[in-house]
């Protein structure tokens, strides 16, 4: 029996509720801090050796379904798992003062206790390589998210944690229809299994069922990376939870839809995804215009960053859906940059609804001057958010268009319009809440610039969205052999004949 | 005139054991009640069921294994079927056997046996009650009479609901192995007479309590009625009451059809209404709401598992020629069940009605798997799973969230009695967050999400149904179990994020007493236990088999 890395790892933030437990309730914040960076140290250990020899893991669970707790590490799960690690002690280091002798609500304790529980599932679900195993942290993932927006965060923030909830819900259960599909397709094969390797391999004729199955999967997918029209219940939980919950629910649950589009949808129903992709295609381009023209008009900063992640998983559900491998690749990478500069925009503006008290964008207005760090870093966090040369979401992006050039160059074209529309509602919005004078308001609420503690959760962040920038490689070569294993051999697709070189 | 002559039945006393045993111990517990003093009752009545629940299920662990398998393996199939001469026969010419005691049953008992052991648990808290049971002192004073103040006063216990409990109990051990449609009706009836006396015996709000008894045994009267009417005329199609004598007619008998059906109607409603499925449910808000909570667990969860059983063996060995003729009328009354629950459920202001209406939503859940009927006979390969053992997994997971919670329910109390109404359960989780999270879990797991054994019931229920040939019912039930999840997340959003509106209208969870913990925590381990490593238990159904189905049928 070899040491079970990956285990260990998705337990590690687990240990950390466990010890926050039994200790002091101040203790509580220094421990899941500890943790988090001790999941990260441990998370790039873990990579490092992932690199030398195999790490996959394999205990019988169900065998009279063919399920098994399996667990591996692929280039896609391994830049998702490297992405939450790092997101999670950025959240904790922003969110240091939440529910800190706050009466009525929940303790501090809690909260750290809850985003592990939230890290813990995610990492579990996206090391898995069995589809029972994938569905069931899936979902597990929406219990501490729940209570996370549910138990601090703005005054409507009940309503909004239920709303979160019972669309999850709803999406996972409409999946458990996908889920025992596939059980009983494999199980009418020589030996059942649900192993993500087993399925991949598996072919069936596409008919109805197959589609149906598909559809399911795809509609539970959409709804958790938000899609128009599933896209509802974002806005909302968005604007009702704390900055590090948003952060951690765009960032990284919502990853989880895009995440089971490639390796289900993709994965195992590749002529259903050939057939669905059109109609797809048009339902990403709609999210893409409907959420960046909604980010235009919003005036809540916390309700516009949610919309803009909808015009960006649009971005990233056409990569997907285009189907060419450099496309794939692109999204991949595209949901990682994603993750980490919106995540940055979100802590980064989180401390100016701090100290301005409300999240509305016209009760701003001349920030730049009292506070340029914390302008500055909006700045680079925004402009990162639409992908200016420079940064990795350029990179991503790039790609994903092209990708999609090269099969659907109308859609590509039409898609590029939405970059224009990125720059305007990430520009309009700096200009208004940072340049020109400085507001009365401002003066009286924006006393200081970031504290050091602010300014550590948000350079790691931007500094790795820069350094991706210009170097990717190590990354998009992590990536690339998931496209490779997952849909060049398993989906036997082919690409178009490129009319457009690689853009790195 | 010849003389009758009489053939002494063949009685395997070794399998029946559990059942005389449970039997036993409430014929036992009738005597404690005529000779022990009043002081010592209560205890030793509930040490007395306890142990007698653990020695049935001792007695049942030791015959484990010895009663026959219907086709566990179909390679062996014959080898299997020799085996069943272990079977309990009661006529020596093996062809009309009136109990089976075969692989399902003995794990229908169990888990009938276990859920009403953690039941009568249960039964024994005081401590959070204040020291009285949830039971009335004296059962037949007057609601409000002077009488009833004074046996309050005089500290009276009543201490016969664990009897009434175990004869319940073996009435429903009866009705699982019942292989007779007589058995199974004069089971039907050992089960019931004394769930209507239960039902009347809550301390508090004695009115509704009795009204809840009142109204349940009208209406079971009633569908017991109907249940006998149906036995009349399937015997009249049958020319016997065996199961095997109707599997024999089924496929042997040309004519006589419009007996078969109206007569396979009126006797499925009989045991629908006991599971209370729609349109046969209209009982169970009322009786589950009015019933002492302690009997509402036990009821809800026991009666459901013992008319299930009943259900399997009828429509599987009885009636399993009748296949294509009954599985779309029970698809039917499960989608009706499911949604009806489902969303009546949703505008319900008491959590015990919101519990009675998810426990008929989960009667609907539980038909999906055995409308599939998904067994060896109709082509379900060796060591997969099929509808029997899926219906076995999401009765235990079933059972434990609902026992638990309606454990939790009676924790929940405001000036010393239990507090219902849902609005007075604002907060709850915030104030007493262990509590909170424990009936979270519950609740989830009626809800069938991830990390709890619901959602392993729900997974392999909605899988047999679908390899039955019954895709568009898992759709249907899986868009009903998305409703379903709304009325679980109500009850949580009140617990954990709604302010209350005034002090006085507040519950609070009271300090549980030690039987209390023991149920809560046997629940919650069970219901997170058999989510992580569900295995051995699929495993030791999956051994059980299915039904005996004796030669010739």
């Amino acid at each position: 029996m070899v040491f079970p890395f990956l285990s260990v790892l998705g337990l590690l933030p687990v240990i950390g509720v466990v010890a926050m437990l039994v200790s002091k309730a101040g203790a509580a914040r220094v421990i899941g801090l500890v943790t988090a960076l001790v999941t990260l140290i441990y998370t790039g250990a873990v990579i490092a050796y992932s690199t030398t020899a195999s790490v996959a893991e394999n205990v019988t669970w169900l065998p009279m379904i063919g399920s098994s707790y399996s667990l591996n590490l692929d280039g896609m799960g391994l830049v998702m798992v490297a992405m939450t690690v790092l997101l999670v002690p950025m959240v904790l280091i922003a969110e240091w003062k939440t529910g800190l002798g706050v009466t009525g609500r929940f303790s501090s304790r809690a909260f750290v206790a809850l985003v592990l529980l939230v890290e813990c599932f995610s990492l579990f679900s996206f090391m898995s390589f069995d589809l029972v195993i994938f569905y069931i942290f899936f979902e597990a993932t929406l219990i501490p998210m729940y209570f996370l927006i549910g138990g601090w965060g703005g005054a409507k923030r009940g309503k909004a944690a239920a709303k979160f909830l019972l669309f999850g819900l709803a999406g996972g259960l409409v999946m458990l229809f996908g889920v025992i599909g596939v059980a009983v397709l494999s199980s009418n094969t020589e030996e059942p299994s649900l192993g993500f390797m087993a399925l991949n391999a598996l072919s069936f004729n596409s008919n109805y069922v197959t589609k149906l199955i598909f559809v399911c999967f795809f509609v539970a997918f959409a709804l958790k990376a938000p899609m128009v029209p599933g896209h509802i219940w974002l806005p909302d939980a968005a604007e009702e939870s704390t900055p590090g919950g948003a952060a951690l629910m765009v960032g990284v649950l919502d990853k989880l839809g895009t995440f089971g589009m490639i390796r289900v949808c993709i994965g195992i129903f590749p002529d259903e995804s050939r057939w669905a992709s059109p109609v797809i295609l048009i339902l990403a381009l709609i999210s893409i215009f409907y959420g960046a023209f909604a980010a235009i008009g919003s005036k809540n900063l916390m309700r516009l960053i949610a919309y803009t992640s909808i015009s960006h998983f649009g971005f990233m559900v056409m990569g997907i859906f285009s189907l060419t491998s450099q496309s794939i690749t692109g999204s991949i990478f595209y949901m990682v940059n994603h993750a980490l500069a919106t995540g940055a925009l979100y802590l980064v503006v989180g401390y100016l609804i701090a100290r301005r008290g409300s999240p509305d964008v016209d009760d701003f207005g001349g920030v730049a001057k009292v506070a340029p760090l914390a302008a500055g870093f909006t700045l680079v966090a925004g402009l990162a958010s639409c992908a200016l040369p420079g940064t990795a979401n350029f990179v991503s992006e790039f790609m994903a268009l092209a990708g999609t050039w090269s099969r659907h160059p109308v859609i590509a074209g039409v898609a590029v319009i939405g970059v224009v529309l990125a720059a305007i509602y990430i520009l309009w919005t700096y200009q208004r809440m940072m340049t020109g004078p400085v507001t009365q308001a401002t003066a009286n609420h924006i006393t200081g610039d970031l504290s050091w503690r602010e300014r550590w959760a948000l350079i790691p962040l931007v500094a790795v969205i820069l350094v991706l920038g210009v170097w990717p490689q190590p990354v998009l070569s992590q990536i690339e052999q998931t496209t490779t294993d997952v849909y060049m051999t398993s989906a036997s697709a082919t690409d178009p004949v490129a009319g457009i070189e690689e853009g790195r | 005139m010849m003389p009758m002559e009489f053939t002494a039945p063949t009685l395997d006393y070794l399998l029946l054991l559990p059942f005389l045993i449970v039997l036993g111990a409430a014929c036992l517990g009738i005597l404690l009640e005529a000779f022990l003093p009043r002081r010592v009752r209560f205890v030793a009545q509930a040490g007395l069921s306890i142990l007698g629940l653990l020695a049935g299920l001792v007695a049942l662990i030791w015959r484990w294994g010895s009663a026959g398998r219907g086709g566990a393996d179909p390679t062996a199939g014959s080898a299997s079927g020799a085996v069943s001469g272990d079977a309990y026969w009661s006529a020596q010419d093996g062809a009309s056997a009136t109990l089976m005691i075969d692989g399902p049953v003995q794990v229908l008992w169990a888990i009938l046996f276990g859920c009403a052991l953690i039941a009568v648990v249960f039964y024994a808290e005081r401590h959070s009650h204040g020291g009285a049971t949830a039971f009335t002192p004296m059962a037949a004073a007057i609601p409000g009479s002077n009488r009833e103040a004074q046996a309050a006063q005089a500290g009276l216990i009543h201490s016969e609901v664990f009897p009434l409990t175990l004869f319940s109990l073996s009435g429903m051990a009866l009705l699982v192995a019942a292989n007779d449609l007589l058995v199974m009706f004069v089971a039907v009836e050992i089960l019931s007479l004394p769930l209507y006396v239960m039902s009347g015996l809550a301390r508090h709000r004695r009115l509704a309590s009795q009204e809840a008894a009142l109204k349940y045994f009208l209406l079971g009267a009633a569908a017991s009625a109907i249940l006998l009417f149906g036995v009349a005329l399937l015997f009249g199609y049958a020319g016997g009451f065996g199961y095997e004598k109707l599997a024999f007619a089924l496929s042997f008998r040309t004519g006589g059809e419009s007996l078969l059906l109206a007569g396979m109607g009126l006797v499925a409603v009989g045991l629908l209404f006991k599971i209370g499925a729609v349109p046969f449910q209209s009982w169970v808000p009322d009786v589950y709401q009015g019933a002492p909570t302690p009997v509402t667990a036990f009821m809800s969860v026991c009666t459901k598992v013992a008319a299930v059983g009943a259900l399997l063996r009828l429509f599987y060995v009885g009636l399993g020629g009748l296949r294509w003729t009954w599985q779309p009328i029970l698809a039917g009354i499960a989608i009706l069940t499911i949604v009806v629950g489902a969303i009546v459920a949703i505008n319900q202001s008491d959590v015990k009605r919101v519990l009675a209406y998810s426990s008929i939503a989960h009667a609907g859940f539980v038909l999906v798997p055995l409308v599939g009927a998904l067994t060896i006979q109709s082509g379900l390969p060796a060591g997969q799973i099929g509808s029997v053992v899926a219906v076995e997994f999401y009765l235990v997971a079933y059972g434990l969230a609902t026992i638990g919670c309606f454990t939790i329910i009676s924790l929940v109390r405001a000036q010393g009695r239990e507090v219902t109404k849902l609005s007075a359960w604002a907060g709850l989780g915030r104030r007493n967050p262990v509590i909170g999270v424990t009936m979270v879990i519950f609740l989830l797991s009626l809800a069938g999400i991830p990390l709890t054994a619901g959602f392993i019931g729900k997974f392999l229920a909605f899988a047999a149904a679908w390899r039955g040939g019954y895709q568009w019912l898992a759709l249907v039930a899986i868009l009903g179990s998305v409703i379903a999840v709304y009325i679980y997340v109500r009850v949580i959003q009140v617990m954990f994020f709604q302010t209350p509106a005034d002090d006085e209208d507040r519950a609070e969870v009271v300090q549980p007493g030690m039987p209390a913990l023991i149920v809560l925590a046997l629940c919650l381990i069970g219901t997170l236990g058999l989510f992580f490593v569900p295995g051995p238990l699929l495993d030791v159904f999956q051994a059980a088999g299915s039904f005996l189905i004796p030669s010739g049928s």
